[in-house]
């Protein structure tokens, strides 16, 4: 099962947190002050890094989506 | 046009500014029964405005992602200009939160040094404890965390110039928000006029601390703090003390309730408070710093806090002026109606969250993850773009905050447990007094 990590950009205030927890699926556009989603299907093995990024997101922008 | 939407009926008589009477005595009962009796969208009256509150998340979401040029939020809280002072404004657009953000103190990488900061200002409170006694918690908490959110967002110089005259004088500045406002926030009523007086005696407080400053000259770059870039701008203390009372504001009762509820919870739910004291030991097992392991996932606490946070919202009701016409749950809503959402209510929505009012925080562990799963409807920080823009730091806080309490101290409570609750007569809600705690030493 492979899954799909989406930022919702309507809901971003650029803290960078998640960037922190899972720095090679997170990048910030400084200029537009926004996360930027680098690896949309990353390896399973960044799963656990990329749930924390979900939980602890303060603006609460991010998500997993699974696929089959 | 609200007059289509149901109107919510009266509990308390109309004493001629409709449901206002209600909001003064009993705030949560009337927006729980506008749910009740309405269901997604209903409307109650606020002396001369429509109060139309939104429920469930589709309504909600619409309610939290509606940009500022639609649902203004500044125009909502009539109740803070008088606390703020004139001309300072009550919160920053979403572009200048976010520059705040990138330039100042909530920065992600400024936490290391505020978890420091704050585990110290425990530290200083705890200092004369001894081994055992009894503390109000709304005293107790309401300075520490003027310690707290001055050292972290205005300066630690500013912050040594502080007792608790401030704390106290800053007290009656957020009792000054009786829900009259809404009619005139210049009325000649007690709290307002203890309101006035305590925002005087915070500007000769601050005029003092100017007054030294300037007689002590500049001081080197890295001693400098906010206070004295005001300064050297020449703003006025009137001006300088409407800024710092707004910078704190939004993370002083939020954070000091908060701290008193997930006590008071922990308390009534022994089962808990041994896990976390459990998880607590293990995690300092190895010596680690309070600084460190506060930034970092401690989830039995986190759940702890969480659900204290469902139950326990600082702010009962957040809301918003129609700046341009919106539609909301199938209803057009007309420029300047005040719309708004309740997380006291919809945190305890049985749909979203099962047997609502039980403390449970087995709610966000895998894979329930309630706070989640309903990122619209669980809303003790807010939504969308004005979600709390503090609740990282706010959290962090919660952590460092029991990670020093209950490392030392075990605490019981010194009344009975139903005794501990809101005082809600006022828009700023603050726990009621008597709240006492017994602490004692732990034995190690």
């Amino acid at each position: 099962m492979t899954f799909r990590v989406v930022a919702d950009l309507g809901l971003c205030q650029g803290h960078q947190m998640c960037q922190g927890e899972a720095p090679d699926v997170f990048g910030f556009d400084e200029a537009a002050d926004l996360v930027t989603v680098l690896q949309e299907h990353p390896d399973d093995s960044a799963r656990s890094d990329v749930e924390s990024a979900v939980r602890y997101c303060p603006a609460m922008a991010l998500a997993i989506e699974e696929e089959a | 046009m609200t007059q289509q939407i149901k109107e919510v009926s009266y509990a308390v008589p109309d004493d001629g500014h409709g449901h206002l009477a209600e909001m003064r005595v009993d705030p949560v009962g009337l927006f729980q029964r506008v749910y009740d009796e309405c269901g997604d969208i209903g409307r109650f009256r606020l002396a001369d405005k429509d109060v139309v509150l939104v429920f469930g998340e589709e309504a909600q979401e619409q309610f939290f992602r509606a940009p500022d040029s639609t649902l203004d939020q500044a125009a909502a809280y009539p109740f803070m200009t008088p606390i703020f002072g004139k001309g300072v404004v009550f919160d920053a657009s979403p572009e200048e939160r976010q520059q705040m953000l990138k330039n100042q103190a909530l920065r992600g990488d400024m936490m290391r040094g505020h978890a420091a900061t704050i585990e110290a200002e425990i530290n200083r409170m705890v200092a004369d404890w001894g081994d055992e006694g009894e503390i109000d918690l709304l005293d107790w908490f309401a300075e520490l965390t003027i310690y707290t959110t001055s050292a972290c967002l205005i300066g630690k110089p500013f912050r040594e110039e502080l007792d608790s005259s401030f704390a106290h004088h800053y007290h009656d500045l957020e009792r000054g928000t009786d829900a009259l406002a809404y009619v005139d926030p210049y009325l000649d009523i007690e709290s307002f006029r203890i309101r006035d007086a305590a925002r005087e005696k915070l500007v000769e407080l601050v005029q003092g601390i100017i007054d030294r400053r300037k007689e002590r000259g500049t001081v080197a770059k890295e001693d400098r703090d906010l206070l004295d870039v005001l300064i050297s701008i020449d703003m006025s203390a009137d001006y300088i003390t409407g800024i710092f009372i707004s910078m704190m504001f939004a993370g002083h009762h939020t954070s000091s309730g908060t701290a008193s509820w997930a006590l008071i919870e922990l308390m009534r739910n022994p089962e808990t408070m041994s896990a976390v004291v459990k998880e607590l030991d293990e995690l300092y097992a190895d010596g680690s710093e309070v600084s460190f392991q506060a930034l970092r996932s401690i989830p039995v606490l986190e759940s702890a806090l969480k659900e204290t946070l469902r139950l326990h919202p600082p702010l009962i009701i957040l809301m918003r002026v129609v700046a341009e016409e919106i539609e909301l749950a199938g209803h057009t809503i007309p420029t300047g109606t005040v719309v708004a959402a309740s997380p006291r209510v919809s945190n305890r929505i049985a749909s979203d969250f099962p047997n609502p009012d039980s403390f449970d925080p087995g709610r966000y562990i895998d894979p329930r993850q309630e706070d989640l799963q309903n990122r619209w409807t669980w809303i003790p920080f807010g939504a969308g773009k004005h979600r709390c823009v503090g609740n990282a730091f706010a959290m962090m806080q919660m952590k460092a905050i029991f990670s020093v309490i209950l490392r030392d101290y075990e605490f019981e409570m010194a009344q009975p447990s139903e005794s501990y609750r809101d005082d809600t007569s006022k828009m700023v809600i603050q726990l009621e007094q008597p709240c006492r705690v017994r602490y004692r030493r732990r034995a190690k």
